[in-house]
C-alpha cells in the first residue's frame, strides 16, 4: 500500500505514467528504425577507433563521414569494419587509419557474409564490453570496501577551463565533504558535431569534455577518494550532438553521473528532435550498462518559465524521461529525475509550495535518486541573502529525501564558484542535513491544507498536458509548442542531416549486450 | 578573537559628513569600517593570520581584524575580516559616463515593442559564410540565452528566426526576404586572416544591389567586433563583449522606432 503524505491518488499516478508510456512507445516505434552519425561514430569508439588527424578531426568522424558520402552509412558503420576486418586482417584502427590516408576505401570492398563480419569484430567489441564492466565493478568494490556519501549527495561543480586547475579544485571539494563532482562543460560544446580530443587547458566557462580530460579527472578523484575513505563520483554532460559518444566515453573511463536528457537538447539547444531521441536512447543504453546515474535537465524549464505556473510542466517531462528511460533498459536506481527549487521570494508561502512539490516528486518517483537544483533564477548577488535561499533548498532536500543536491552557491550570478563559495555551500548544506535529519519522519501534512491542495493540482494538471501529448504523439506536440510553449519542427534544428533509416546489414550489437543489462 | 564586543576604542577622527572626503560606513560616520573575506594560499596558523592581516594593513585598513579563519583543504585558508579603511574618496568630482540608447530588460522591451510598434518585431540571424560557431548567435537568440540574459526566442513581441551557421550571405538575403525581417543579426567568431572583415562586408554590398540595406536594421556580433568596427563597415549596430540579448533587443526596437517617424 502506497502511502501519500500529500493525499495523492496513486490512481491518478499510474494514469499519468500510462500515458507517458503511451508517449515512450510511440517515440520508440521511430527510433527503433533509426541511427545517426553521432550512433556511429560512438560504435566506431566502441570498437576502439579514437584519435585525432593532423586537423584535429576524430578518426570517428571522417570514417563516418567517408561511409556517410559513399552513400553507405544505411548499412552502418560495424558491418563495413567488420567486412574490412575479414577482407584486409587490420584492426579497426588500422582501418580508420587506412581510410584517412587513402590506403583503403572499406565501401568497395566485396561484401562477406554477415555473421563472418560479426565474428571478427567480436575481440573488439568484447574488450569494451569488458572494460566497462569491469570500471563497474571497480566503483561498486570501492563503496563495498570504504564508504560513499549518504544521500542527499553533495553535488558540487568546477569550471576553470583547464583541467589540471579543475583537478586541484575537485580534489579541494572532495575532501570538503562533497560526493559528485562536475566538470562543467565549455560554452558551446553541445552543438559540436565531434568530440574534441585530448587533455585541454582552455576553455570558456568550463572546459571541453574529452575522454583524455575524462581519464584526468578519474584518477585525480580516485587518488582522493583513497584519502578520504570515500567514493567521489564523476559527473560529464552527455547532452548535445555526441550525446551517445560522451556517454561510451565516459563509460569506458569510469564516470559515475552524466546529465543526460531526452528533450533538453531539441527544447532549449534547437537540436532536430529525430537526432536527439535516437541519439538519447542508444546514450542511455551505454548508461545503464555502465551503473551511470543519469541527470534529467527539468530544472531548464524553469530558469525560463515560472515554477509556481510551469510546476505541472516539469512533472510531465519527468514522467516522459521516465517512461524512455525505461525503454533504454535503465532502472530506477539510475535516474535522477530533475527538478529545481526556483520559486520566487517574494511569493507567499512559496517554501510551502516548494516542499508540496519536492515531496510530490518523491512520492511520483520512490525509488530514482532525485536530482534537486539550486536557486539561480533569483540569485541576485545579495550573497546574504543567497546563503538563506541556498539553506531553505537544503532543508527541503533533506526534508522530501532528495537523492542529488546541486549545492546552490551564495555567488551564483556573479561569478564561477570560488573555492570558498563552495566550502560556505558544503558547510551549510552539512549543517541542515544533519540538524533536520528525520523532519520528514516526524512531519505529517495538513489534511486538505495548502499543500496536499497544491501537490494535487499539479498532478492535475500535468495529466491534462500528457493526454494532449499522447493524443498528438510527441514530435506534434512539440512542432505545436505544446511543451513549454517552445515550437520545434520536426524537419528542422541541428543536426537533422546526420539521421538516417537502417537498412539491411544494419548492425549494433551493443544494444543487446547492453540494455537491461549489467 | 577576543577583543570583546563593545568598541573602546577612542574615535579621533570628525563625525561629519564630508562629501569630498567620504569613507565605509560602518556605525558612526568616517569609521571606514569594511567586512571583506579572501583566500589566502598558505596553510592554516597564526602566519596565516599575521599574513591576513598584514595584507589588510597594505590594502590600506588600519585595525585589521581576522574574525573567522578555516583552512579549505591543505594549503588554503579562508579568512572573514574587518577593518577600518584609511582612504577616502571626493564624491563631488565624479563623473561616469552615461551609455547614449537604454537597456531594457525583456519585459520592458516587450512592452515598448507593443506600445509603439504594436506587431511583433521579425529578427532573423545567421552565423555567415564559413563560420561553424554558433555560439554567439545562439546566446543572443536562444531561449536559454546565456549569462542569466534570456534570448530573443523568449521575447513575446520578438519573432526570432536563427537559421544557425554556415549560410551563405545569398541564402541568408533570401531567407530575409521571404520572412520579411525587419533586422538581420550576423555573428562572426572566427577572425582568421580577416575573414570575418571580408564576409561582412560582403553582406553590406549584395543588401546594397538588393536595394534592401535601409531597408533593415543591420546589426553583427562577435567577441572581436563592436560598435565603432560596425559602423566603419556600414552596419547600424555592432555588439562585442559583454553584450546580450537585452542590449541586441532594446537597440532593435528604439531604432525601429526613430526609423518609422
Amino acid at each position: 500500500m502506497r502511502e501519500s503524505k500529500l493525499g495523492l491518488d496513486f490512481e491518478k499516478v499510474d494514469y499519468a505514467k500510462q500515458l507517458a508510456k503511451n508517449i515512450s512507445n510511440d517515440v520508440q516505434t521511430f527510433v527503433d528504425s533509426y541511427s545517426t552519425v553521432a550512433v556511429e561514430r560512438t560504435l566506431c569508439r566502441l570498437v576502439g577507433i579514437d584519435g585525432v588527424d593532423s586537423n584535429e578531426a576524430p578518426l570517428p568522424n571522417i570514417l563516418v563521414d567517408f561511409i556517410k558520402d559513399k552513400g553507405m552509412l544505411k548499412h552502418g558503420v560495424l558491418f563495413l569494419i567488420g567486412n574490412a576486418i575479414v577482407a584486409t586482417g587490420l584492426s579497426p584502427q588500422e582501418i580508420a587509419e587506412k581510410t584517412i590516408s587513402n590506403e583503403l576505401d572499406i565501401t568497395t570492398l566485396a561484401l562477406c557474409d554477415e555473421a563472418k563480419a560479426h565474428k571478427a569484430l567480436q575481440p573488439y567489441i568484447d574488450k569494451s564490453i569488458e572494460r566497462i564492466a569491469g570500471n563497474r565493478n571497480k566503483r561498486e568494490n570501492f563503496i563495498a570496501n570504504n564508504s560513499e556519501g549518504a544521500k542527499p549527495y553533495l553535488y558540487v561543480i568546477v569550471a576553470t577551463g583547464n583541467i589540471y586547475e579543475d583537478v586541484i579544485q575537485a580534489q579541494a571539494a572532495a575532501r570538503q565533504g562533497s560526493d559528485i563532482i562536475a566538470v562543467i562543460r565549455t560554452t558551446g560544446q553541445s552543438l559540436l558535431d565531434y568530440v574534441p580530443y585530448g587533455a585541454t587547458t582552455e576553455g570558456f566557462g568550463g572546459t571541453f569534455a574529452t575522454q583524455e580530460n575524462f581519464r584526468i579527472m578519474r584518477k585525480a578523484l580516485d587518488e582522493v577518494g583513497e584519502e578520504v575513505g570515500r567514493y567521489i563520483r564523476l559527473c560529464n554532460y552527455c547532452s548535445g550532438l555526441c550525446m551517445p559518444e560522451i556517454a561510451a566515453m565516459g563509460a569506458l573511463e569510469g564516470l559515475d553521473v552524466m546529465l543526460n536528457d531526452a528533450l533538453y537538447g531539441i527544447l532549449f539547444r534547437d537540436i532536430n528532435m529525430q537526432r536527439t531521441l535516437v541519439d538519447q536512447y542508444f546514450s542511455r543504453i551505454i548508461n545503464s550498462f555502465a551503473g551511470v546515474i543519469i541527470n534529467t535537465g527539468e530544472d531548464n524549464y524553469l530558469t525560463t518559465a515560472d515554477a509556481f505556473e510551469e510546476a505541472h510542466t516539469v512533472l510531465a517531462s519527468d514522467l516522459i524521461n521516465e517512461q524512455l528511460a525505461f525503454a533504454a533498459g535503465l532502472p530506477e536506481e539510475q535516474m535522477g529525475l530533475g527538478h529545481a527549487f526556483e520559486m520566487d521570494p517574494e511569493l507567499e508561502n512559496g517554501f510551502l509550495y516548494e516542499l508540496a512539490q519536492a515531496q510530490m516528486t518523491r512520492e511520483i518517483f520512490p525509488n530514482a535518486p532525485l536530482k534537486y537544483m539550486p536557486p539561480t533564477k533569483f540569485m541576485t548577488g545579495n550573497i546574504f541573502r543567497g546563503q538563506i535561499q541556498n539553506a531553505l533548498f537544503n532543508a527541503i532536500s533533506i526534508w522530501t529525501g532528495q537523492g542529488l543536491q546541486l549545492l546552490g552557491m551564495l555567488t551564483e550570478a556573479v561569478h564561477t564558484p570560488f573555492m570558498s563559495d563552495r566550502y560556505l555551500a558544503i558547510e551549510n548544506a552539512k549543517y541542515i542535513f544533519s540538524n533536520m535529519k528525520s523532519i520528514g519522519d516526524e512531519v505529517e501534512f495538513k489534511k486538505g491544507g495548502m499543500m496536499q491542495k497544491r501537490a494535487q493540482s499539479v498532478l492535475d494538471d500535468s495529466i491534462a498536458l500528457l493526454k494532449r501529448i499522447d493524443e498528438e504523439s510527441l514530435f506534434d506536440a512539440i512542432e505545436k509548442g505544446i511543451f513549454a510553449d517552445i515550437k520545434r519542427p520536426k524537419d528542422g534544428g541541428k543536426g537533422l542531416a546526420g539521421v538516417f533509416e537502417k537498412d539491411e546489414h544494419y548492425y549494433n550489437p551493443f544494444i543487446d549486450l547492453m540494455k537491461g543489462k549489467r | 578573537m577576543s577583543t570583546g564586543l563593545y568598541s573602546t576604542d577612542k574615535k579621533e577622527f570628525s563625525n561629519e559628513l564630508n562629501l569630498k572626503e567620504i569613507k565605509p560606513y560602518g556605525d558612526t560616520m568616517n569609521d571606514g569600517k569594511t567586512q571583506l573575506s579572501f583566500t589566502l594560499p598558505v596553510q592554516c596558523g597564526d602566519e596565516a593570520i599575521e599574513a591576513a592581516k598584514q595584507l589588510m594593513k597594505k590594502m590600506g585598513f588600519e585595525n585589521p581584524q581576522v574574525v573567522f579563519y578555516k583552512e579549505l583543504t591543505k594549503g588554503f585558508t579562508f579568512f572573514n575580516c574587518y577593518g577600518s579603511c584609511t582612504h577616502n574618496i571626493d564624491f563631488t568630482t565624479i563623473v561616469v559616463p552615461k551609455v547614449d540608447s537604454t537597456v531594457m530588460s525583456m519585459t520592458e522591451t516587450d512592452e515598448y515593442i507593443k506600445q509603439n510598434i504594436g506587431r511583433k518585431l521579425v529578427v532573423v540571424g545567421a552565423s555567415t559564410g564559413t563560420d561553424a560557431h554558433t555560439v554567439g548567435i545562439d546566446a543572443i537568440m536562444n531561449m536559454k540565452g546565456f549569462a542569466g540574459h534570456y534570448g530573443l526566442e523568449r521575447y513575446d513581441m520578438i519573432e526570432a528566426i536563427n537559421l544557425g551557421s554556415q549560410v551563405l550571405n545569398e541564402d541568408f538575403i533570401a531567407k530575409a526576404i521571404e520572412l520579411k525581417a525587419d533586422c538581420l543579426l550576423v555573428s562572426q567568431t572566427v577572425t582568421q586572416k580577416d575573414v570575418h572583415i571580408k564576409n561582412l562586408i560582403e553582406l553590406v554590398e549584395m543588401l546594397e544591389a538588393e536595394g534592401l540595406r535601409d531597408k533593415v536594421i543591420l546589426c553583427c556580433g562577435g567577441p572581436r567586433l563592436n560598435h565603432e568596427l560596425a559602423k566603419e563597415l556600414g552596419y547600424d549596430a555592432g555588439f562585442g563583449m559583454n553584450t546580450y540579448a537585452d542590449n541586441v533587443a532594446s537597440y532593435m526596437a528604439e531604432e525601429f522606432v526613430k526609423r518609422m517617424k
